[in-house]
């Protein structure tokens, strides 16, 4: 089974933000609930860098060791997903997440920020695959169709990868090599544990 | 987004953390997506959602079991010319997929191009047309508005003639809308007619075609990836273009080459660079002479290049000598040493390729600029080849084919101009006698000279119709006072002065505003009557095709029907010119369904005229073969293979133009354009023979250079009847080629040339010889005809450095386009009235990522609206320490010509992108002016999301002496905390 993974090359990203767009066109996600967004760093400086961000599906999820009800686990493609109906919007895993990847469609404490959303992989969630149950809790399903997520199909300089971790990890050392140059795979560390020449 | 959301601080340790072992350094702009900034008036439709489920759009999901349907049509925003891969269930767009077979983009978009989508959902789409009437917006029915809006037309023309009235078109046309369009303003009887490529590369196309035959992109995005330098300049195409960084980082990983950033402002492309180069805006001119120095002080220059190819580079070195390195560095702020690197790369780690944007083009010296820009690539040899070349990126998804189909005030489709001969082609092509459409021009009593004059004078240009209504007649020139005004496609807040704007639009008896949304025209002035809004469909609700920046024409299929009640321009123009009563004349030889003309068959009837620019052999056949056939053109050069179907066999993507001779001739389109080393059937060429034969006794023709396998092996003329003659190639013409040439020709059969040869025989046989039927001339470094033939720095009218404005002044006042230019003027008084002490900061604008054009359509779409929901200024931190301002707060701006009581408020970005003394904002916003929000006035439920001030309310004057091009780029303003 493959290792799912996204892995951002800081060195192509240029915050063009086709990845947030494409995830909200292939969800529907509304207005105020990013499962992907793009940061940037040193803005306006030599050294500026961006990095498009959202759940990297870690190895031993530290969300999932927060959460009060067990809502979260993991696929045999290495995805982390959760149950809408277990989830009690306690924010424990938005404090756990060292991407802030959690949202939710509202502010406040005590469960009353209504059922946390993020990033499926593109996966779906427990409902069976690709049936309008899981759209409309989680979106499409694209994995279970033989496609990657959306926001790394689409990026426009190629930046943002999705698929096997080893794949992806070699696509980018390739890469490395041939430029000369490279930020290393931001977040691997913290993600996978795991780090990729760069 | 400006304002950090309040999670991010407790987000931070983590996010801090793991960003640790990336690099140092805070979070900035867009660190976190505000939540719900956009409340009350905008988002009542998006928020409110059922407690953790994802909105399920009317539109989607993909229902299981429902056939899906493959559309492919093409991006409407940027020309790069990104494929859309569209999904159909029962005629609803369900879902978008890459586009993996598209050589252009390969599957990937930018936040635009992944949120087409919801341009077809629409909810905030203009529904059905409307007029506003005491005040009040009414719904009306398309046969009321037609009626009434012709009527209107009708009587405006009694009164004032057909010149009463100005056309303004859209660069969101597919070709065959454009082409109508032109058409029927010609119909109409004026030359009243102009579109988005005034404010985006007049200067480009007057400056390159200038130079070496026709104003367009030499190459194309995918053929920088053979580039070892690449020089941006004034441009920053990580936002504008991000789907070409694609090609442009891949040419700067593989060949390691070169990216030098040549800009004011530190972009988010200069991020990307090797070099940047950190310019005062509006010195343009000095950093290329600056360049240019270097490299004939060094002797770097291609001098075999210049001896074989063009004409009047040692004119250019007199200029560049005086542009030392000390000159340089006082005009412009870049030191020498720096520029010197620059000249080294360019001139000899080849291939080295220039790009271009707006911050070249939009200056009272922009055609100047693009000329400079164009001699620094001859002097180095770096054009007509692989990796080489003026790389201009234009701007919306088909302002190339726009202006090549010439919604134009100074010439008919493809550059023809509007000389005799010009209207002669075109009223052949057309099928309708040259009196008859001359009769079309002028009142009603005029007589057949002045009707003459009126048909070959340049109309009004889009920068200048306030102008031409709020002036006295009697400084107009040929032109009454606009009465009214017909916009299709257009944003009213991309033209500076809006202020003058406002005053104009609310004196006209007529506007017509026909566009998917309302646009800033519905909204800005204070009208109550005679607005009349019709309700167009996107391109991804009709058929065509449109033309991406490097010349490839891609045939866009109808995705779904047009919702709510529109219709396509097609149709729309079609009921005009019926109302108008020239439907029949105009569409003679057009296939109309209903009231629905076919776009094929308006295509065919482009490619039966359009030979001067090689649109001839793009039929709408050729076009869907490439579309279907996407995945066996090559990704670099853009060519089929030998192992590709016949169809396509050999062409190149798109048939990029000059596709010579008829559709069945099979040209394979051109990939670089004057490219030598190339066969001229296999796309090669050379730079067109368009300035003559000789000048002062020097020849203007190629010396020893010439296409490979050119039978002439030598510069030659363009090719006429008479010069097959001469040759004896005529005995090659079949008779039936041979029977129109006399046909056309008359008294004087040897004049038809290449351009007006209807049958296409002059072309074919100057290409079976080897020769290009344009001629092979040299490229012209001193352009005569050009009020500066010789590019010379000139001080912005606005200009922060009054010193300089007495050795480099800007060009007296004149008359163009019917309108004065009054630019000397203007540029005097700001000094005498201390300007510069008041305004000390140099104003400039630009784009996002997530917006286009006048914005009124993205900041309607949801997704995109949500990344950018408030119009902002970024100002130095040292000019925002010293007034005040922190981060985040309102501020209040002026410019020079703004009432002294008005500003308009904005928020401020602190940040170092911009330099001390420049401060930028972004043209995508309005629905605010000077303080006031105008939600209110529009038409219910189709006001944009995100509405803001528009940064032309601050521009000022100056135009540019060969197009009337806007000067955005450089004025003066103040800034104050609000």
């Amino acid at each position: 089974m493959a290792r799912m993974k996204f892995l951002c090359d800081a060195d192509r990203c240029i915050e063009c933000n086709a990845c947030v767009t494409a995830c909200k066109n292939e969800h529907e996600v509304p207005w105020g609930i990013n499962r992907r967004r793009v940061v940037t760093i040193n803005d306006g400086k030599p050294g500026e860098r961006s990095i498009s961000m959202a759940c990297m599906h870690c190895t031993d999820a530290p969300c999932a060791a927060v959460c009060p009800v067990d809502c979260f686990y993991t696929t045999a493609d290495g995805v982390v997903l959760h149950s809408k109906d277990l989830c009690i919007g306690c924010g424990y895993c938005f404090y756990a997440c060292p991407f802030g990847a959690p949202q939710y469609p509202r502010l406040g404490n005590f469960g009353s920020r209504g059922k946390m959303d993020k990033c499926t992989y593109c996966a779906g969630g427990p409902e069976a695959d690709s049936t309008p149950a899981e759209y409309a809790k989680y979106g499409s399903n694209r994995l279970a169709e033989g496609k990657l997520p959306l926001c790394a199909e689409m990026c426009s300089t190629k930046a943002l990868l999705a698929g096997d971790g080893d794949i992806i990890a070699q696509i980018y050392a390739e890469r490395v090599t041939t430029r000369g140059y490279g930020s290393g795979a931001w977040g691997w560390r913290t993600a996978y544990k795991d780090m990729v020449a760069g | 987004m400006l304002i950090k959301r309040s999670d991010a601080t407790r987000a931070r340790g983590g996010i801090a953390q793991a960003f640790a072992s990336f690099s140092a350094g805070a979070l900035d702009r867009r660190a976190f997506l505000r939540r719900s900034g956009v409340a009350a008036g905008g988002l009542a439709a998006v928020a409110g959602l059922g407690a953790g489920t994802v909105k399920r759009a009317e539109a989607g999901p993909m229902q299981p079991g429902v056939p899906v349907q493959i559309k492919k049509n093409i991006c409407t925003h940027c020309s790069v010319g990104c494929t859309v891969t569209a999904e159909v269930q029962n005629g609803v767009w369900v879902g978008q997929e890459p586009t993996w077979t598209s050589p252009i983009n390969r599957g990937t978009h930018c936040a635009k191009g992944a949120a087409v989508r919801e341009l077809v959902h629409g909810d905030r789409r203009l529904k059905y047309p409307m007029k506003l009437t005491g005040g009040q917006w009414r719904r009306i029915s398309w046969d009321q508005a037609i009626n009434e809006i012709g009527d209107k037309m009708l009587q405006i023309r009694q009164q004032t003639g057909p010149d009463g009235i100005f056309f303004l078109g859209s660069a969101k046309f597919s070709n065959e809308g454009a082409y109508l369009f032109r058409k029927f303003a010609a119909y109409w009887g004026t030359n009243n007619v102009d579109h988005q490529a005034r404010i985006c590369h007049s200067t480009t196309v007057a400056g390159v075609a200038n130079t070496w035959g026709y104003g367009a992109q030499t190459n194309s995005y995918t053929d920088i990836r053979n580039s070892k330098t690449i020089v941006i300049m004034g441009g920053n195409p990580a936002e504008a273009h991000p789907v070409s960084l694609q090609h442009v980082l891949q040419g700067k990983e593989r060949n390691r080459a070169n990216l030098v950033v040549i800009e004011p402002r530190f972009t988010r492309t200069a991020a990307h660079a090797t070099e940047f180069v950190r310019i005062r805006p509006g010195t343009d001119i000095p950093i290329l002479w600056g360049i240019l120095w270097h490299i004939f002080e060094n002797g770097w220059e291609d001098k075999e290049f210049i001896r074989q190819r063009v004409y009047g580079m040692d004119d250019v070195r007199k200029e560049v000598a005086k542009w030392t390195p000390d000159e340089v560095e006082r005009v412009t702020g870049v030191p020498g040493a720096q520029l010197r690197k620059v000249a080294e790369m360019f001139a000899k780690q080849r291939p080295a390729t220039l790009v271009w944007c707006m911050g070249m083009t939009q200056h009272t010296v922009g055609t100047a600029n693009v000329r400079a820009a164009c001699i620094l690539l001859l002097a180095t040899g770096n054009v007509g080849g692989e990796g080489v070349g003026a790389n201009i990126f234009r701007g919306h998804c088909n302002v190339q084919g726009a202006t090549d189909l010439g919604v134009d005030n100074t010439t008919l489709p493809l550059y023809y101009g509007l000389d005799e001969g010009a209207w002669r082609h075109w009223t052949r092509v057309w099928d309708v006698p040259y009196d008859w459409m001359r009769g079309r021009f002028g009142k009603a009593d005029a007589d057949d000279a002045t009707r003459k004059k009126l048909m070959e004078t340049a109309g009004i240009t889009s920068t200048r119709y306030l102008d031409a209504t709020l002036l006295p007649e009697s400084e107009l020139r040929n032109q009454p006072n606009l009465r009214g005004m017909v916009v299709f496609g257009h944003g009213g807040n991309t033209v500076v002065r809006m202020p003058e704007a406002a005053k104009a639009l609310a004196k006209l008896d007529l506007l017509v505003v026909a566009d998917p949304h309302p646009t800033t025209f519905a909204v800005l002035a204070e009208r109550r009557e005679g607005t009349y809004l019709l309700p167009i469909c996107t391109q991804f609700e009709c058929d065509g095709s449109r033309t991406a920046s490097n010349r490839s024409l891609q045939w866009g299929e109808q995705v779904v029907k047009p919702i709510f009640e529109s219709k396509n321009d097609y149709e729309v123009l079609y009921r005009m010119a019926e109302k108008l009563g020239f439907a029949a004349e105009m569409f003679k030889n057009i296939t109309v369904r209903g009231k629905e003309p076919e776009p094929e068959s308006v295509l065919r009837e482009i490619n039966a005229g359009g030979w001067s620019t090689g649109y001839c052999g793009q039929s709408p056949e050729r076009l869907k073969a490439h579309m279907r056939n996407q995945q066996h053109f090559d990704l670099v050069t853009l060519r089929a293979g030998p192992d590709a179907p016949a169809e396509v066999r050999g062409d190149y993507y798109g048939l990029p133009w000059p596709c010579w001779g008829k559709p069945e001739f099979r040209h394979p389109g051109t990939h670089q354009l004057y490219n030598t080393n190339l066969h001229v059937k296999d796309g090669g060429g050379t730079f067109r023979a368009r300035f003559g034969v000789e000048r002062n006794g020097e020849t203007l023709l190629a010396e020893g250079s010439y296409s490979k396998g050119s039978e002439i092996r030598d510069g030659y003329p363009q090719f006429t009847y008479g010069v097959l003659k001469r040759l004896g190639w005529d005995a090659d013409l079949t008779q039936a080629e041979l029977d129109t040439i006399l046909r056309i020709g008359g008294n004087n059969p040897d004049n038809v040339s290449w351009a007006t040869d209807l049958s296409g025989g002059i072309q074919r046989v100057a290409l079976e010889h080897g020769c290009i039927p344009f001629g092979n001339g040299k490229a012209r470094a001193n352009a005569w005809n050009l009020p500066d033939p010789i590019p010379v720095h000139r001080e912005p009218i606005y200009t922060p450095r009054p010193d300089l404005v007495a050795k480099y002044p800007t060009r007296d006042n004149f008359v163009a386009h019917r309108v004065p230019n009054i630019g000397h003027t203007v540029q005097k008084q700001a000094i005498e009235r201390n300007i510069p002490r008041d305004f000390p900061i140099v104003l400039t604008s630009g784009r996002l990522v997530e917006y286009e054009g006048g914005g009124e359509e993205t900041r309607s779409n949801k997704w995109l609206a949500e990344l950018q929901q408030d119009m902002f200024i970024e100002i130095n931190p040292a000019d925002a320490a010293a007034r005040n301002i922190v981060d985040g707060a309102w501020v209040l701006v002026q410019g020079p010509e703004m009432p002294r009581d008005k500003f308009v408020r904005v928020k401020a970005l602190v940040t170092e992108r911009v330099g001390r003394g420049v401060a930028w904002m972004p043209f995508h916003f309005a629905g605010w002016f000077m303080q006031k929000d105008q939600r209110g006035k529009y038409p219910q439920g189709t006001d944009p999301i995100v509405l803001g001030e528009s940064v032309n309310t601050v521009t000022s004057y100056g135009y540019d002496p060969v197009t009337s091009m806007q000067e955005t780029k450089c004025t003066l303003c103040q800034i104050r905390a609000a």
